[in-house]
């Protein structure tokens, strides 16, 4: 009876433990499995800038790659003349998408397919198209934008606008998703508020990180962008980095890593702001 | 003479819903009045028409005098509480107090000299800087209403401001916004489907259902005198008993075979189905006063509620089931349950609803 008994407890101890070591072994190699995913992600991600920083490196002297492309002046203009058309493609498209996505989800929620495919249409609409379209369109009178300077950093804005949209719109809308803009709409109102002062004083306040976000995504892709750039022959960054791969070996590798730098940078600092938001919050939560 | 009048108010959505119909209502300067009714019953749609919020498809909003009709909101001095609070979340309390004046560009000093005050008024002078999603529901409900109430509108609104708050915060809040609307005497229409904050807040309330007003009165004779079965079913808790015409122009009834007679005649058909409408508090148990009703009856279910015991008492046949309330007696045994009881009532307590249509009759009734 003894021995039955202690078989028992045994047998017990031993199914109590089975189920314990199985969870235990089960989490041990999804750990493993994840790290190794993340290793392979990591690596995917950080094996092509690693070998650009090596090839710069071996210019001669070593970092005359990086101390080449600090003297050159060309690097920081072509660079601040694309941040500034950079600053007024977020500002065009900012005062064209946040009352347009105000709107739709305000007044219009049956058109929001309508423009959320609009807004998606730079994806489908390759750049090349768009500019060869501003070209045709504005190489002649009655608006011949492309014979001055001035005109083509219009057309250049204008085009950036149109690929900002997707970025942009979307960052908007989320945005709004995240607060209760009917009440908040009608709160104003109801306290003498007009539409101005709703839009600018209410609910962009409120929309700070969601702005932000697509204010810097605009903002990369107008760095990088490159087609629009060289075909209205612009001194946009892109078009300066592809001008000197021709030329130079080593420096490229530099410039194209300080971008990637710059761009990195604006992503910490959307990480930075966006932290104490409390945006997110709801605004209906009770208690 | 009136400083709120609403005419011939008439709402229909762009899916032909008709929201509201015919609604009239005069309402004195200083007037607390409650639209009353269950979700979908148009008393949210009429406020958001006095706010402005919504466009009447016909008739008037009258406010001192000037018809405001067709005022874009913002142009209105109406004030609105929200259910949900609706407090600016980038902006402090103080910032939140002081958004109406500052739209109406007042100077700095008078917008911090109200702020505070307001702030003294609803109990937080020290949470000024605080933000909206730093306090509990009812501290920013407090502060919702500091904000409508900051640039003095003509009336005030409020629409369902209690529902997302606790039952402990939502009483001591109806008394606070109530205090505050006296001290003020301010204006006041209040939107809610609990038919105990109507009652226990208003000077008047409108009862609605179905976008249709069914009754305007104050609380005691909505609570007392309703005038339809509706209101009567609505407001309160009733026992409704099924019941047959014996006689209608003697006013006998037929209660599960057992006899009662109305005071005055019936307006409904001899042998027709009728409702028999009873308010739990007026029943007593046991064979009541001589001029009292009886009906008898098997207990179903006693449950205990602390300071109330409520007794279920079944009819025969298929007259219903009516609860009593009785005062919690520690003396007392408790009935028992399958026991045969008789229980009373005043012959006023008594009212009679035709079942067929909204225009039903009330009568009093008295025993054979």
């Amino acid at each position: 009876m003894t021995t039955s008994a202690n078989v028992l407890h045994g047998d017990r101890d031993l199914q109590a433990d089975v189920p314990d070591r199985r969870p235990r072994r089960r989490g041990q190699r999804k750990t493993v499995a994840s790290w190794i995913f993340l290793i392979l992600c990591v690596a995917y991600f950080a094996l092509p800038l690693v070998g650009t920083l090596i090839f710069s490196l071996r210019a001669k002297p070593m970092l005359s790659a990086w101390t080449d492309m600090i003297n050159d002046p060309q690097v920081w203009s072509t660079l601040a003349y694309s941040f500034v058309i950079g600053i007024f493609t977020i500002v065009i498209s900012l005062l064209l998408l946040v009352p347009t996505a105000f709107w739709v989800r305000l007044r219009l929620p049956r058109l929001r397919p309508v423009v959320e495919f609009v807004t998606l249409l730079p994806f489908v609409i390759p750049p090349i198209v768009l500019v060869f379209g501003l070209i045709s369109t504005f190489s002649r009178p009655p608006l011949p934008l492309t014979g001055t300077s001035l005109g083509s950093d219009v057309l250049l804005v204008c085009a950036y606008v149109v690929l900002s949209f997707p970025y942009m719109y979307r960052a908007v809308d989320s945005g709004l998703r995240t607060i209760d803009i009917r009440t908040l709409t009608e709160a104003s109102q109801s306290l003498g508020a007009g539409w101005f002062t709703i839009l600018f004083r209410v609910i962009l306040p409120n929309l700070r990180v969601a702005i932000l976000s697509g204010a810097f995504l605009t903002l990369a892709i107008v760095v990088g962008e490159f087609t629009i750039a060289n075909f209205l022959a612009r001194p946009m960054f892109a078009t300066y980095l592809q001008q000197i791969s021709g030329n130079l070996a080593y420096q490229p590798a530099a410039v194209a890593l300080m971008s990637f730098a710059i761009t990195w940078a604006a992503m910490g600092v959307i990480a930075l702001i966006g932290r104490g938001s409390q945006t997110e919050i709801e605004v209906t939560g009770a208690h | 003479m009136s400083y709120l009048t609403l005419t011939g108010i008439k709402k229909r959505f762009p899916g032909g819903t008709v929201a509201v119909q015919d609604f009239n209502l005069s309402m004195e300067q200083g007037e607390f009045v409650s639209f009353l009714g269950p979700s979908g019953c148009g008393k949210t749609t009429t406020l958001r028409m006095i706010a402005g919020f919504e466009q009447p498809t016909a008739g008037t909003v009258v406010l001192d005098g000037a018809d405001i009709t067709d005022k874009p909101p913002n142009r209105r001095n109406v004030g609105m509480v929200f259910q949900s609070y609706a407090l600016f979340p980038n902006m402090t309390v103080a910032a939140n107090i002081g958004f109406g004046l500052k739209v109406r560009r007042r100077d700095k000093a008078f917008i911090a000299a109200r702020t505070t005050e307001l702030l003294d008024l609803i109990g937080l002078p020290d949470k000024a800087d605080r933000y909206p999603w730093q306090m509990s529901g009812g501290q920013q409900q407090r502060v919702a209403l500091a904000r409508a109430l900051a640039f003095e509108p003509q009336v005030l609104l409020l629409d369902e401001p209690l529902s997302a708050l606790d039952a402990k915060i939502r009483i001591s809040l109806r008394a606070e916004i109530r205090a505050i609307q006296r001290k003020l005497g301010i204006t006041t229409v209040y939107v809610t489907h609990d038919q105990e904050e109507a009652l226990s807040l208003s000077d008047r309330i409108v009862v609605m259902s179905e976008g249709w007003i069914e009754q305007i009165g104050t609380p005691f004779d909505i609570y007392n005198f309703p005038k339809t079965p509706f209101v009567a079913r609505f407001v309160g808790t009733l026992n409704v008993l099924n019941a047959r015409v014996v006689d209608a122009t003697a006013g006998r009834l037929d209660v599960g075979g057992q006899e009662i007679r109305a005071t005055g005649a019936v307006d409904a058909p001899t042998g027709s189905s009728v409702s028999v409408a009873l308010r739990p508090e007026i029943l007593a148990m046991g064979d009541g006063g001589p001029d009292d009703l009886r009906l008898r009856g098997t207990i179903e279910e006693v449950t205990f509620l602390g300071a109330v015991v409520r007794i279920r008492v079944k009819l025969p046949g298929d007259a219903g089931v009516a609860s009593v309330d009785t005062f919690n007696n520690p003396h007392l045994a408790v009935p028992a349950r399958d026991s045969a009881v008789t229980f009373s009532f005043p012959a006023e307590a008594c009212l009679v609803l035709d079942v067929a249509g909204r225009d039903a009759v009330a009568a009093a009734a008295t025993a054979i």
